[in-house]
């Protein structure tokens, strides 16, 4: 057994460091899925069908695909495409990566709330002759986004511990750390173990959050069916 | 500037290995999810601490830390060398979904209605007979959809054996890529394509059994 708590509890405040750009990538990335996910959900709700069929297949394919091989492609490969091909740094090329691989998980929840949505609730607003960007605002969204929370808080989590994969193309946060250290010192298991620690430390705590939260938002929600 | 049956044929090298991590990766998570997911319901503390501590331990963390760990820390830390880096990679990813799918596991068998435990126990069916004839069946229906959907996430993550130097589609792309700068967002793009293309029957898999577990369920 070649363990040593020295190397261990030495390797803490390194990757530690790294710990908060693993959080804020985290964030960033989530932020454009979120944004980028209603662009699915408006694109499967044009008139054409042919656009529609079109762009749920894309969705299809960005969702069925690696995110590591998309992060490569954006990384690697983008940049050598003439006309529209342009150097990203690595922070960018993972945002804009598992941004848009998970933008297509975020628009089925999205789909999800948005179909649970009462039918009167539509009828209602066109008979109160809303127009279309009223009847979204303020009667549908406000309705089909609340009961979604737990699960778009479930893919915060799921992304976390996805953002590491942004250390194969440069991304110096702790996955990159824990291999950098241990290629120095060849000595891997103590910072790889401290890296899992941590993922450990935030999305466990996380997950219990999530999980509370999901039984308070059912209750709510069954009451409000229960009574209308 | 390579011609795309030049890169293809390069790709097609790693094939066998992306087909092998992910057929032996969904046996063994398979077999771990329905022995963990059991375990979880049992009436015996021990087993259902044990077990619930080794899913939360595959949950909360990552699969690309778990496998950096198993590939460095199986041969320096416990000396034991599984042969080939292939089973390393089936062990992280197996012992990772495994732990995911076994709560679905869980939740499915949790899902029966409790009266058909109940009739069961007025039917005098033994314990085991109660699960392998009553609950189980109903479960399985409703674990289906789910469980391809898990298969296409085990897909995707075998990419990730090509980080501990496992020669798979992915391997075989960025060595191509190292060598024809130009060609990258061909051999990208056509790995995608293939990825898509072994995605496809779970995809459809997936949809065929959302109806299968829809099919002749009075509730919905």
């Amino acid at each position: 057994m070649n363990w040593s708590w020295t190397v261990f509890f030495e390797t803490i405040p390194l990757i530690a460091k790294g710990l908060w750009i693993t959080v804020g990538l985290t964030l960033a990335c989530y932020l454009f899925a979120a944004v980028f996910g209603f662009f699915w959900v408006f694109m499967s709700r044009i008139p054409s069908k042919i656009v529609r069929s079109i762009f749920g297949w894309i969705a299809v394919f960005v969702r069925s695909t690696p995110p590591l091989v998309q992060l490569f492609f954006i990384f690697y490969a983008w940049p050598v495409i003439p006309v529209v091909g342009v150097s990203l740094n690595p922070f960018v090329a993972a945002i804009l990566g598992l941004g848009i691989h998970f933008s297509t998980y975020m628009s089925e929840v999205y789909r999800s709330g948005i179909e649970s949505v009462d039918k009167g609730q539509w009828e209602a607003s066109t008979a109160l002759n809303l127009s279309t960007r009223q009847k979204w605002t303020k009667i549908i969204l406000p309705q089909a986004i609340p009961p979604t929370i737990p699960m778009l808080g479930n893919y915060l989590i799921i992304m976390f511990k996805e953002v590491p994969l942004a250390s194969t193309i440069g991304v110096v946060a702790m996955l990159h750390i824990a291999n950098d250290y241990g290629s120095q010192y060849y000595k891997f298991v103590e910072p790889l173990t401290v890296v899992a620690l941590f993922f450990l430390l935030l999305s466990y705590p996380s997950a219990i959050l999530i999980s509370k939260l999901e039984k308070k938002y059912n209750r709510k929600f069954d009451k409000k069916a229960m009574s209308s | 500037m390579g011609s795309l049956p030049d890169i293809f044929s390069t790709l097609v090298q790693g094939l066998k290995v992306t087909l092998l991590v992910l057929v032996l990766s969904i046996i063994c998570s398979t077999i771990i999810a329905l022995v963990a997911g059991l375990s979880r319901v049992s009436t015996n503390r021990l087993v259902t601490g044990v077990t619930g501590f080794y899913v939360e331990i595959f949950r909360g963390t990552s699969l690309i830390v778990q496998l950096f760990w198993f590939s460095y820390a199986l041969p320096g830390l416990f000396n034991i060398h599984l042969g080939s880096d292939i089973w390393v990679a089936v062990l992280a990813i197996s012992l990772n979904y495994g732990a995911y799918m076994s709560e679905i596991v869980r939740g499915s068998i949790q899902a029966v209605p409790s009266g058909q435990t109940e009739a069961s126990i007025a039917l005098n069916l033994s314990k085991f007979q109660r699960m392998r004839h009553i609950i189980i069946p109903q479960a399985v229906r409703m674990m289906l959809p789910e469980y391809g959907n898990y298969l296409i996430q085990i897909l995707k993550a075998t990419s990730l054996v090509s980080l501990i130097g496992l020669t798979d589609l992915l391997y075989y792309g960025n060595i191509y890529r190292s060598t024809h700068l130009s060609d990258s967002p061909t051999v990208y793009l056509l790995l995608l394509v293939m990825y898509f293309v072994i995605a496809l029957p779970l995809i459809a898999f997936t949809k065929k059994m959302e109806s299968v577990s829809k099919k002749g369920v009075a509730h919905g």
